[in-house]
């Protein structure tokens, strides 16, 4: 085609253009917005059937949760004012020891400069219940396990032999040893002195005044825990992905 | 009737010129460190480990699981070079191959003892490995295999012993293959943990065996050349060329494993994960640099090279010399490997974390170590003066 012969034309404009030109048009469009937008959803679906295993996202997607109760935490971080009183109350219910390194949570510090201003920034921590727990793999007499009804990683104490592995291979810090119990101690939930019992939340989340702990069933799409996690706007983080332990306590900021 | 066929059996292995005074204090001093030492460590089941032990939440491990792997990694290597040389026969080693069959069993109870007494409560440890076995714990093949092998190493010493040649065979053969798993799961242990990147990934249980080749060919020297000195006697021909065939041997190891060692720390400071460089940066310039450098790289490397140069593989004394080097290097290479993993705080950069964590071991922790030297020498001892005559046998042949 001359391009400069072409130039010289008279622009025809659309009125004229054919029914069948115009198909042809609106057929390549759709196609190639069909295979943008396909390739886009395939991207956002997780091809690992592990359980929670996702390239793209820390969070769990349908058909990855493999208890039927699925438990997990948020934690609103930005939210949390490190007033303790979450600490004091794991102490309380759950008879930790004083001294000796003993927490099943904490709140941890620092202070971070945002626009040349130092601001005091906290983050709660606490057992990840990982999903691929690598405390659960390492411990030679299965002293700890995942509960086989809501992945709640706990420890059948009699069993502990204080080899202290599972110390070693939490990325997390979240366990220590129970010198009185003469076994490895950590968060569970408090599956054994609240969920048994009937209530719904553990109870560092039920004491907290600025609801920065959110626990709930994580599959369950009716729960707080879920909307918060699903929620497009939400930028979702967990601590150490790197480790591969798949956890199922979630950061964000609100 | 059983204390006669006992007396009968020592009455063909053992060493009567060994029954002498100096020996019996010697033996009698060691069993004295040992008692003392393991007694003090056992000292923790009582008033708990918590207020004798200087481990902490963050760093649970310390002296006590590298003396424990220093000796498991020694009992490996001495038991490897004893089944090649049984296995094979022809090797110039073979001629003291029962000694290090002996000695491979009394490094393993030397770790045996530590572990023992690190362990906060081992009685589960016996009945839970048995009704809960976990299969996908390291820790738990480490313990089950290592058990194996030690019960094998034991018969393979009595079919040694009665002369079942084939039994010993058998046995020796089966039980260096268990050694040489459990030493792999030894380094799985460290290997595969991911929230350590300072241990994590494939080549530390290559390296563990590596460490065990090199321990156990230092320690094949190094005792042989001690139980000719306590004798007064000299080697004989066949034996000073054994010798020379661990030294072949030994020289060979040093080599691959100081550059497994070099490449080891170098990978830290091309990529991966902060927490690995900064565990890696503590035995460079860090808190453990001062006997890294001194005690694991020159004394336990560039030492022993430089001695082995000297002896040009012929004077026995200055490669027993090197060989003690080398697992005086050995020892500290196992504090180093536990302590950079758990020195680095995982949750860096908050609650004021100091970069690298406080460990020293406490005078108990080191009074344990003295306890297990004390029974490895012992045992040694023990060994010399009972079985002489069986640690001898193929020179007489």
């Amino acid at each position: 085609m001359d391009i400069k012969q072409l130039e010289k034309e008279t622009n025809e404009g659309v009125e004229s253009l054919p029914s069948a030109e115009r198909r042809k048009f609106m057929k390549m469009g759709l196609t190639v917005t069909g295979v943008f937008l396909g390739g886009t959803v395939l991207s956002l679906t997780s091809i690992s059937t592990a359980s929670g295993g996702n390239v793209d996202s820390v969070i769990p997607v349908e058909g990855q949760y493999p208890y039927p109760i699925h438990y997990g935490m948020v934690m609103i971080q930005n939210h949390c004012i490190g007033c303790e009183k979450c600490m004091e109350a794991c102490v309380k219910t759950n008879n930790v020891p004083v001294g000796h390194d003993a927490w099943r949570t904490k709140i941890q510090e620092r202070l971070t400069t945002i626009q040349g201003e130092e601001i005091q920034e906290f983050r709660p921590i606490l057992c990840n219940h990982c999903n691929r727990p690598p405390c659960v793999r390492v411990c030679p007499t299965v002293a700890t396990y995942k509960d086989p009804e809501t992945g709640i990683v706990v420890m059948d104490k009699k069993k502990c032999i204080g080899c202290k592995t599972c110390m070693a291979a939490c990325p997390y810090n979240a366990r220590y040893y129970n010198h009185s119990q003469h076994a490895i101690d950590k968060c569970n939930f408090c599956i054994d002195t609240r969920l048994k019992e009937g209530e719904k939340e553990t109870a560092c989340a039920a004491v907290c005044p600025a609801d920065v702990r959110v626990f709930g069933d994580i599959k369950d799409t009716n729960t707080k825990i879920y909307k918060l996690l699903h929620k497009p706007d939400n930028k979702i983080w967990v601590l150490r992905p790197e480790c591969g332990a798949l956890p199922n306590v979630f950061y964000m900021n609100a | 009737m059983a204390n006669n066929s006992l007396t009968n059996i020592l009455s063909h292995t053992e060493d009567s010129s060994l029954a002498t005074p100096g020996i019996n204090r010697a033996m009698v001093l060691f069993l004295f460190i040992t008692a003392v030492g393991l007694g003090l460590g056992a000292s923790g089941f009582i008033v708990g480990h918590e207020t004798i032990y200087n481990n902490t939440r963050e760093v649970p491990w310390g002296l006590l699981i590298a003396i424990y792997a220093f000796w498991a990694i020694t009992s490996t290597g001495l038991c490897i070079y004893a089944a090649i040389s049984h296995l094979f026969g022809g090797t110039k080693m073979a001629i003291f191959s029962n000694r290090m069959v002996w000695m491979s069993i009394v490094c393993i109870m030397g770790a045996f003892a530590t572990i023992g007494v690190e362990i906060a409560s081992p009685h589960r440890m016996i009945i839970y490995n048995i009704l809960s076995p976990n299969p996908t714990s390291n820790i738990w093949w480490m313990g089950t295999l290592y058990g194996t092998a030690v019960g094998c190493l034991i018969l393979e010493f009595f079919g040694i012993i009665k002369g079942f040649s084939k039994l010993a065979l058998f046995l020796g053969t089966f039980g260096a293959i268990a050694e040489v798993l459990a030493n792999s799961c030894l380094g799985g242990v460290f290997a595969t943990l991911p929230s350590r990147p300072y241990w994590f990934g494939g080549q530390l249980p290559i390296y563990f065996l590596t460490a065990a080749f090199l321990s156990g060919a230092a320690a094949t020297i190094l005792i042989n050349y001690v139980a000719y000195k306590i004798r007064g006697t000299e080697m004989s021909a066949p034996v000073v060329s054994g010798i020379k065939s661990a030294g072949k041997a030994m020289t060979l190891v040093l080599v691959l494993y100081s550059v497994a060692t070099f490449w080891r720390l170098i990978m830290f400071f091309v990529g991966g994960e902060e927490l690995g460089r900064v565990g890696a940066e503590s035995l460079i310039s860090g808190p453990l640099s001062k006997t890294f450098w001194i005690a694991e790289i020159c004394i336990g490397l560039l030492v022993p090279m430089v001695l082995i140069v000297i002896s040009r593989l012929k004077n026995v004394a200055v490669m027993a010399i090197a060989g003690f080097f080398i697992l005086v290097g050995q020892f500290f290479a196992r504090y180093h490997l536990v302590s950079a993993g758990l020195l680095v705080p995982v949750s860096l950069g908050w609650d004021d974390a100091p970069t690298y964590l406080d460990y020293f071991p406490s005078l108990i922790e080191w009074a344990v170590i003295g306890g297990s030297i004390g029974l490895v020498c012992f045992g040694f001892l023990v060994g010399e003066r009972v079985f002489g005559k069986v640690f001898t046998q193929k020179e007489h042949h």
